[in-house]
């Protein structure tokens, strides 16, 4: 924990609509030790890609725009490198796998076309031999006949084989940190096991970090040192994975892992919990998961019956609850377990 | 493919057919006929006379017999005699008004494309930015503005007042006392200003439509994909998005060839240039149904030589059409 290798620091993210701002990082911060792999998980929109893309510089602007933040690499602060400098950091230092593997490949050049293009980009070396490296990565990531499907077009491929290939283009360059962002997601079961797998092997044998987004909490327990539950824009939670699996702080974690069967680890999907993600567009000042927080429910509740004399929890309502540690690098963003058990730090 | 391509002009026949059968039944039910223009209003044309023109002509038999006559010269590439004083053969009639029409479309074609892809691409790269916006309002101009008026006052302009430029016909009085140079040179400012205005509302047209592909693609994942592997900017336009932008371009190339023999009677009349659009009309207004014929028939065909020019080049270009390739 002492050495970073990717600090992410209040970053802040929002988009220029024509119905106005859109936020979409609420002051997100965390790091990346080299090697270790943290795991990203929450619902659809609350902004992990959004937080990916960013760390890239990858996220267009206009519509987007940064508005406060540091992404440090190796204590380098990201956001305002030149473009060029930033070439040299994707593909090479930081790389990225991308959730739909149907739609990110090109169309009109061969895979393997599009692995070497990774070699030449970084002037690593000429286009023959990085005809070559690529059909290497290819067989590394175990596509079946590399050399043969290094000639053909992504078309003519299954989603499974797609992926393979955009792996071997992410890890072509040994990158220190791989962000895969969903990479099972759109795949079948079966090849969702496999894909991970390789990942999992690949990571082993490149020493490399990985930030693995996911909605799929038995994958980060499988795979995860670290893992970060986000909410709307912000990070609830972060333990060690072991600690976050044993004793959830955040009520949004904990209704996440209640929900999941048995807590086996399997593949199961984000549970649903009561209540819906408001709108980004318009999030109301105090905790953003106060509507669907069982203990502000019970606080209100207790308030309006006269079990209470005062609405202990008007304070969610109120302000947004920065993250506290609760154990060492356990964090948490919650006024209720702030005051329950918080205060003994 | 070439089993695709051999099917694709096996299925043009019959097509070329119907086509020819429906034109050759419009023209024929047109009001009025060849043998008006020289009767109608002619007080010694009596009814006899009437009947001598017609069968010289031809025009005594049904319809359906000159169909088939007209068919079985067609078969052996005959376009048959015009209807007109002259006499002479529509072939020939044509074929010396290809040389202006083709050179003209040619070169104005070539032009749109070459200046209106780039303006198109630059403009959705730089989306919003100053060119962006100049580009924007100079197409809508170009949609809005008339050409025939803006053909008239660059004449003034270009021709009149600065006197930069010819403003009618293909060459000059001493055209052929001049040595080569000069008589290049003659011909190449005469055509300017045809050429720009027969490509002004192409030009808009089509860097738009270059501009709304070019937006389309760049917003895909691929390019998203291309950017994170480290490409510098004019890679991933160049490399990535601008190859899958172009491929429908490759439809509308296609699509344009049978313009290329199309003249438009405006300009030919604006510049007076001889060429087919000024044919044609004449054809049209003396109701010279070979000539009208041969004229429909070689655009018929040029046009469905287009789509086959335009499919077999897109499956050239993309490769996730497949046409059966290993067939
Ligand atoms: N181009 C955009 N324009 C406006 N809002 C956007 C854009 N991209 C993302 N957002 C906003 O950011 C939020 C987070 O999106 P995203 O990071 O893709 O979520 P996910 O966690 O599912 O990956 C979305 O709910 C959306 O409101
Ligand atoms: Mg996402």
């Amino acid at each position: 924990m002492t050495e970073r290798l990717l600090d992410v620091r209040s970053l802040r993210v929002a988009f220029e609509t024509e119905q106005g701002t859109v936020r979409a990082l609420f002051g997100v911060s965390f790091s990346v030790a080299p090697g270790e792999t943290v795991g990203l998980v929450g619902e659809s929109g609350c902004g992990k890609t959004v937080t990916a893309l960013s760390i890239l510089r990858l996220l267009p602007s206009p519509p987007s725009k940064v508005e406060g933040g540091e992404i440090l690499l190796r204590g380098e602060n990201l956001l305002p490198l030149p473009e060029k400098r930033m070439c040299d950091v994707r593909g090479k230092a930081i790389s990225m796998i991308f959730q739909e593997p149907m739609s990110s490949l090109n169309p009109v050049l061969t895979v393997g076309e599009q692995v070497a293009e990774v070699f030449t980009a970084h002037g690593v070396c000429g286009k023959r031999e990085a005809a070559e490296r690529a059909v290497a990565w290819l067989r590394k990531v175990r596509m079946p006949d590399a050399s043969l499907r290094a000639r053909e077009y992504p078309h003519q491929m299954s989603g499974g084989m797609r992926q393979r290939a955009m792996i071997a283009m992410a890890l072509a360059l040994s990158p220190s940190l791989v962000i895969a962002d969903e990479p099972t997601t759109a795949l079948d079961v079966t090849i969702q096991a496999q894909i991970m797998a390789l990942l999992q092997e690949m990571r082993e044998q490149e020493r490399m970090a990985v930030l693995l987004i996911t909605h799929d909490l038995g994958v980060v327990h499988d795979f995860a040192d670290r893992t970060a539950i986000m909410y709307l824009g912000r990070i609830v939670e972060i333990a060690p994975t072991r600690d976050l699996f044993a004793d959830p702080i955040h009520p949004y974690t904990q209704g996440l892992l209640a929900s999941l069967p048995g807590k086996q680890p399997g593949m199961k999907r984000l549970p649903s919990i009561p209540g819906t993600v408001p709108d980004l567009s318009a999030v109301p000042p105090g905790c953003p998961f106060a509507d669907r927080c069982p203990f502000r429910q019970a606080a209100f509740a207790r308030f309006r019956s006269g079990e209470a004399p005062a609405d202990s929890l008007e304070i969610c309502d109120r302000e947004d609850p920065p993250l506290f540690e609760y154990a060492p690098g356990h964090l948490a963003a919650c006024h209720y377990q702030r005051a329950a058990r918080g205060e003994a730090r | 493919m070439y089993r695709y391509i051999v099917r694709r002009v096996l299925i043009s026949v019959p097509l070329l057919i119907g086509i020819s059968l429906i034109t050759f039944g419009v023209i024929n039910m047109a009001p009025g006929g060849p043998i008006g223009i020289s009767s109608d209003l002619n007080p010694k044309a009596t009814a006899e006379y009437r009947e001598r023109l017609k069968a010289y002509y031809g025009l005594d038999r049904p319809i359906y017999v000159r169909y088939g006559q007209w068919l079985g010269r067609m078969a052996v590439l005959d376009f048959g005699d015009s209807f007109s004083p002259d006499g002479r053969k529509v072939w020939d009639k044509i074929r010396e008004r290809i040389p202006v029409t083709l050179s003209i479309n040619l070169l104005s074609m070539a032009t749109i494309f070459l200046i209106a892809v780039p303006i198109g691409i630059y403009s959705a790269v730089r989306k919003g930015s100053l060119f962006d916006r100049i580009a924007t309002v100079t197409v809508f101009t170009g949609f809005a503005v008339p050409t025939f008026w803006l053909a008239l006052l660059l004449m003034i302009l270009f021709g009149v007042h600065l006197g930069w430029l010819p403003i009618s016909g293909l060459v000059s009085l001493e055209h052929d006392s001049l040595p080569l140079a000069g008589r290049v040179a003659d011909r190449a400012k005469h055509l300017v200003l045809p050429i720009f205005l027969a490509g002004f509302g192409g030009l808009a047209g089509i860097s738009r439509y270059m501009r709304s592909n070019m937006l389309e693609v760049i917003r895909q994942d691929y390019v998203a994909t291309a950017r994170a592997k480290g490409l510098p900017e004019r890679k991933v336009v160049f490399r990535h998005a601008m190859r899958n932008a172009l491929l429908p371009v490759i439809t509308i190339l296609g699509l344009s060839v049978p313009d290329l023999l199309g003249g438009s009677v405006i300009f030919e009349t604006i510049f007076a240039i001889p060429g087919m659009g000024q044919l044609f009309y004449q054809g049209v207004m003396s109701r010279d149904y070979p000539l009208i014929m041969g004229i429909l028939t070689i655009g018929a065909f040029l046009t469905l030589l287009g789509n086959i020019l335009a499919d077999v080049g897109y499956a050239l270009a993309d490769p996730r059409i497949n046409t059966g390739r290993t067939g």
